[in-house]
């Protein structure tokens, strides 16, 4: 087997795995030709490496305190200055973003199946099932998510796991919408019909065949959602209710840095620009992904 | 040709369009009702089921068992869920939310309080919105793939990936603190507190109604940069939504016809392409306009604006789960209110759709 274009770009693949290593192999040159892809890809693929070599990238420990040398301004010691407890905020960036890869990977670990399998079943069986799955995702999707969120939080108290959790309960709605959708589309084709007369069970056709189909749209909206996510997640940060001290969670770190915005601006500014960066990544990815992966949405932006 | 506008006295009663009409309004009103139901059904599990014991929260864990039960008996605990859900809803409906533990008043008088401020700050915030995003996703989809387009869409993008609360401190250090065109946090400068009669509620309204000039331009000086950062995050939607209307509209046959004969160019994009896309517009308006008013939690905390997002994160740290599920719920009423709202006005206002 050698690994040439003329291989995985052929026409007829005689193995399964020539067939998939060639859809990869178009997916991937089609991205390389979108520059805001590519773009987001780089971001996204930093901030898992990153995440993973925090403490051979941070300068400093990230909560290690130095009151001596509180609240200095960036310099070459310290690239985004120090905070009010003489911590080096970008060791506390750096380490932060493991705790935004953690929660956008949680959530998304929660919220995606949980609306795949539910919207997968809403579609397929149609009728009454469909009618109450559809009634209540369409209730929860009219609530103002934010709101919502941060009402979870109020009851099941302040903290990161809790965040996450509530964040998941108001993420899951419309991932059942599309997969739902996408289920409908072929729900009726040729190639369940013969599954079904195979003797294959409702489940077994759902998990098997149904839910398969509707991953490429799914991974085109979760990462299209990540920005929302961090967003939210830093939101909940800032107004005290995720992450708790000391952990350097962006969001939190901003809040901090509030009391200081006047005279010591980058306490408050420089996580922000991680925040910005890394949403930025995931959306641009999202929008690249979407043109590649949906060619329903072709020429669309 | 006189059929298409027949008389339809000779239809059968399910036929007459009177009729569909009254259907299709009452189809919308149970669903409406429905919708309030899931909410309240998510603010009752929240507050109710959710705490390990509401009890306790009360009494503390000192209690008596007698003080204990009778206080469980006293909040109506110890009768079966759905019958404490419905005495729930009946309390909401006659506007009973509970007291505030931070503030000792009703949450429904706190509310009434607070809800003017940020109707203020949304409106105007939805305003610039749409003044500058319409003529942006105009001017992008007539532009596609220039750079003006690709400026406009990553500035979108940008909408969409900073974060209110960071992009309010910036905004804050920068031109109130190092520029000092506009006044910092709060509605008015403290020496201005209190001086004019509440009568809506809206102090650039209530100023002008007293006269108060001064008042009123200070007010507009605190307002204009918490509204502009709400309406930057509004005209990132309405922009993208307007340019991806236009495209569909700039492709059909009627403009390119438009074109051939000489119209001008601006003519084209505003009349031809730009009247049809009105009545989606307006949808997509109503829901940036509900999106406001929950963005505008992160951005009041950080202006210290006291309206219902400053009160609901001001009960959240204080625990106050009363006023926090009451300011959920006016939140929450609100936004599924405008979304329904501009549903339906979509439909009465697109002939196609009918």
């Amino acid at each position: 087997m050698k690994l040439s274009s003329e291989w995985l770009l052929t026409d007829s693949p005689e193995t399964k795995g020539q067939a998939l290593a060639g859809r990869a192999w178009r997916m991937w040159l089609a991205l390389l030709g979108n520059p805001l892809a590519i773009t987001g890809l780089v971001i996204v693929v930093a901030l898992v490496l990153v995440s993973a070599f925090a403490p051979w990238i941070a300068p400093y420990s990230p909560i290690g305190q130095d009151l001596e040398n509180r609240l200095l301004p960036p310099s070459w010691a310290h690239w985004m200055g120090t905070d009010e407890l003489g911590r080096d905020i970008f060791s506390r960036v750096v380490y932060g973003s493991r705790l935004t890869l953690m929660i956008v990977l949680l959530v998304a670990a929660i919220s995606a199946p949980v609306g795949l399998i539910l919207g997968a079943i809403s579609g397929y069986f149609g009728g009454w099932v469909d009618k109450f799955i559809m009634g209540v995702t369409d209730i929860f999707l009219s609530m103002p998510k934010l709101i919502m969120a941060l009402a979870f939080v109020a009851a099941l108290g302040p903290g990161i796991e809790n965040a996450i959790i509530a964040i998941a309960i108001t993420a899951w709605p419309a991932y059942a919408r599309i997969a739902r959708a996408e289920t409908l589309t072929f729900r009726k084709a040729e190639f369940i019909d013969a599954i079904k007369l195979q003797g294959a069970s409702p489940w077994r056709i759902i998990f098997n065949h149904v839910l398969p189909l509707c991953t490429s749209s799914m991974i085109v909206r979760v990462t299209l959602d990540m920005a929302g996510i961090i967003l939210t997640a830093a939101g909940l940060g800032f107004l005290g209710l995720g992450a708790q001290p000391p952990l350097p969670e962006w969001g939190a770190m901003i809040s901090r840095g509030r009391n200081f915005i006047l005279d010591q601006w980058w306490v408050a500014t420089m996580p922000g620009f991680a925040i910005i960066v890394v949403s930025l990544g995931f959306c641009f990815l999202g929008d690249g992904l979407r043109d590649i992966l949906d060619p329903k949405n072709e020429g669309k932006s | 040709m006189s059929k298409i506008g027949a008389n339809t006295q000779n239809l059968p009663l399910l036929d007459q369009p009177i009729f569909k009409k009254i259907m299709a309004l009452i189809q919308f009103l149970f669903v409406l009702v429905l919708t309030f139901l899931g909410l309240l059904a998510i603010t009752f599990f929240i507050g109710r089921v959710i705490p390990i014991d509401p009890v306790l929260a009360v009494v503390g864990d000192r209690a008596t068992q007698e003080i204990y039960d009778a206080t469980r008996t006293a909040m109506g605990l110890d009768r079966p869920l759905f019958v404490q859900f419905f005495a729930y809803v009946g309390d909401v409906f006659t506007g009973d939310l509970g007291k505030s533990v931070s503030t000792g008043r009703f949450v429904a008088d706190d509310l009434m309080r607070v809800f003017p401020a940020t109707l203020e700050m949304a409106t105007l915030g939805i305003f610039i919105g749409v003044v500058l995003g319409v003529p942006m996703g105009v001017y992008s989809a007539a532009k596609e793939g220039k750079w003006l387009d690709q400026v406009f869409r990553v500035l979108g993008l940008v909408g969409y990936s900073v974060p209110a609360f960071w992009i309010g401190l910036v905004g804050l250090a920068l031109f109130y603190g190092h520029l000092g065109w506009v006044a910092g946090p709060g509605r008015v400068d403290i020496f201005y507190e209190g001086l004019v009669e509440p009568r809506t509620g809206l102090m650039l309204v209530d100023s002008l109604l007293a006269g108060e000039w001064e008042i009123f331009w200070n007010a507009i000086s605190h307002i204009t940069l918490p509204a502009a950062i709400l309406g930057f995050f509004s005209l990132a939607y309405i922009a993208r939504m307007t340019r991806s209307f236009m495209l569909e509209q700039l492709n059909q046959e009627f403009v390119t016809t438009a074109r051939v004969k000489g119209v001008p160019e601006h003519v084209v994009l505003w009349k031809h392409a730009f009247l049809p896309i009105r009545v989606p517009l307006i949808t997509v308006i109503g829901l940036s306009y509900a999106g406001l008013l929950e963005g505008s939690v992160m951005i009041e905390t950080v202006f210290s604006w006291p309206g219902i997002g400053n009160y609901l994160t001001v009960a959240l740290l204080n625990a106050d789960m009363n006023a926090v599920l009451g300011a959920t719920l006016v939140v929450g009423a609100v936004f599924i209110l405008i979304n329904k709202l501009s549903d339906v006005l979509y439909r009465v206002l697109d002939p196609r759709s009918r």
